[in-house]
């Protein structure tokens, strides 16, 4: 089995999820990016647990899916709640608290 | 087919499972739980009883680990995923009683703001939850279960003043800083899993120790750890705490700056001591690193703050600093590394008691002034002299002058740093003395303003403190005092030995 494309996919969904933390403005964008940097997360512990024929990445990768529902759950929350409160979902902002 | 694919499955076998090691994640689940009944059955009915019943569950969870800690043996369950030792049991007390101060101190605050109160016990003992379980993780899949347990109500919690902006900035911040942290300690996770073909880090220490030393698994180390230098607000991971800490409601705040900072610095303590031993190549520099950056950025940005709470965030980020020392030096040697682990544990347990008293004198004064900018407090010795002489005591604890708790704590870390007779130690050591100087300023700046200004507008109604805030108060100085003037008594809490599975 190649393991390698796997990484390479996953290395590329990872840093396209990193650029996209990093630059998008828009709070749903934010988190979709995250979301990639899961998924990288999950093809990459998918395919090392099919290269070492070990269950045990496959487990970790259900749990990261369901932690990750979670997490988009609070994160969509919070998104909406800034959409009430000032009818924009600019990230940029946010900037009440300095100094 | 499917019969013939259905006879090879073998019967699924329960792991055996040693109840009384998991009482008291089971006896703060079933409160939890109960909590969450009670809303959705009494509805607002409910209010009245729902901080007691949180604060007896934290308490009877307690009990277990008292007798556990009788008992003395060590216990594993799942592979030794789930460790049950020493070290676990001191921290699983410390986050229980601090959590037990939180809801003192959470009591009338959150009552009388109109907050969702049911709720938010709910998210407390949940938080407090993940806490006691990553206590006992020894397994990648379970540090990562317990920290998204204790984070994500905590996000909520930092958010709880739904219609004020700066508490969903808080959150939000916090929120975002905190998702992204932990989808990069993953990818490093999984590369980690991927060399090692294990998520047990006690058989992870075995192979990376033996197996060469490869860039992946740097890569992987420097992600992990960086993942949970945010949780620690380590610089420069530390952007998030001094907004957070301003926005949240304060009760929250004591509960971030000292339980789950002190939940990052267990993970830490883990991952090092039981994964990570045989690559001291590694985390050392970056603990290294990790540690000076924080107690000096920390310390100076703190000098100039006008606000109490945001002084307190760069005064927490200067003392994860000093928690962080000792593991840069903790790969030298087996006694080095013993020192360092108990160097840790002790400054956790004495950090918990000093800064959860100046929260919640803060909680006190801001019951008058409506704020906690410093320069509130002006005068404050005229109308509260009970409150600024408590707040005497903690400022100096941090300050780290006896005999208040605060000094033993540094003087572990100084003695951990220097035995271990290294360049990197002894530069630490000497980074982490000018520190200390630094921070005496800012400490006593307070202290002059509280005990020599006079009041503004020579307001001098006294202030009435419930009875909740008084107990956190006496419970939290009565810690402070003890352990600065009967150091013996924390060596015998802290006096761990190496964690189950370390090597080295």
């Amino acid at each position: 089995m190649m393991l390698n494309q796997f990484l390479l996919l996953a290395a590329a969904l990872f840093c396209i999820g990193v650029y996209g933390v990093l630059t998008r403005r828009n709070g749903v964008l934010v988190l979709m990016s995250v979301e990639l940097i899961l998924n990288a997360v999950n093809i990459n512990l998918v395919a090392f647990g099919a290269f070492q024929d070990n269950v045990m990445g496959d487990v970790f990768a259900v749990f990261v899916i369901a932690v990750a529902a979670a997490e988009v759950g609070v994160g969509l929350a919070m998104v909406l709640l800034m959409y009430r409160n000032r009818k924009s979902i600019d990230f940029t902002e946010v900037d009440m608290l300095k100094g | 087919m499917s019969a013939a694919v259905l006879a090879q499955v073998v019967p699924f076998e329960r792991p055996p499972i040693d109840w009384h090691a998991v009482a008291p994640e089971l006896i703060l689940l079933g409160f939890g739980a109960l909590l969450t009944l009670i809303d959705a059955v009494y509805l607002e009915r409910g209010r009245k009883f729902t901080s007691a019943l949180a604060g007896i569950g934290l308490l009877a969870a307690l009990v277990p680990v008292v007798t556990l800690a009788i008992d003395g043996n060590d216990r594993y369950m799942f592979n030794d995923a789930y460790v049950v030792d020493n070290f676990a049991l001191v921290m699983k007390a410390m986050f229980l009683l601090s959590g037990y101060v939180v809801v003192l101190l959470s009591t009338n605050y959150i009552s009388e703001g109109d907050y969702w109160e049911n709720e938010y016990y709910g998210m407390l003992i949940s938080s407090v939850l993940g806490m006691i379980v990553m206590a006992s993780a020894r397994d990648l899949i379970t540090i990562f279960v317990a920290l998204e347990l204790l984070s994500i109500p905590a996000y909520l919690m930092a958010t709880w003043r739904k219609r004020d902006l700066k508490s969903n900035e808080a959150g939000l911040k916090y929120y975002l800083m905190g998702v992204f942290a932990s989808a990069v300690m993953l990818y490093g996770m999984s590369l980690l899993y991927g060399v090692t073909g294990t998520t047990i880090l006690a058989d992870m220490g075995e192979v990376l120790n033996t197996g060469e030393s490869t860039s992946v698994v740097s890569l992987a180390i420097v992600f992990v750890i960086a993942g949970f230098a945010f949780k620690v607000s380590a610089v420069p991971f530390h952007t998030w705490a001094p907004d957070t800490y301003e926005g949240a409601p304060t009760p929250v705040t004591a509960f971030l700056a000292v339980a789950s900072k002190a939940a990052g610095f267990v993970a830490l303590v883990q991952l090092v001591f039981v994964g990570f031993w045989g690559r001291g190549d590694v985390y050392e520099p970056l603990m290294w690193v990790l540690a000076a950056a924080s107690m000096t950025v920390g310390n100076l940005v703190a000098l100039r703050q006008t606000n109490m709470v945001r002084m307190m965030a760069y005064s927490g980020i200067a003392s994860a600093g000093y928690i962080m020392a000792p593991l840069a030096v903790a790969g030298v040697s087996g006694d080095v590394a013993d020192e360092a682990l108990r160097a840790v544990v002790t400054y956790l347990v004495i950090y918990a008691a000093m800064n959860l008293g100046v929260f919640a004198v803060i909680l006190g004064i801001a019951r008058k002034t409506k704020s906690a900018e410093i320069s509130s407090y002006a005068g404050l010795f005229q109308y509260a002299p009970g409150l600024t002489v408590v707040m005497t005591v903690f400022l100096m604890a941090l300050a780290g002058i006896p005999p208040f708790g605060g000094w033993w704590a540094k003087f572990v870390v100084f003695r951990a740093l220097v035995n271990a007779d290294t360049t990197m130690g002894y530069s630490l050591a000497v980074i982490a003395a000018v520190n200390s100087v630094i921070a005496l300023y800012y400490y006593l700046s307070v202290l002059r303003t509280m005990w020599a200004d006079e009041a503004p507008d020579g307001d001098v109604t006294p202030i009435r403190i419930p009875a909740s805030l008084v107990g956190a108060l006496g419970l939290t100085a009565l810690a402070t005092m003890a352990f600065g003037v009967y150091p013996k008594l924390v060596d015998t809490v802290a006096d761990v030995s190496l964690l189950v599975g370390a090597g080295g």
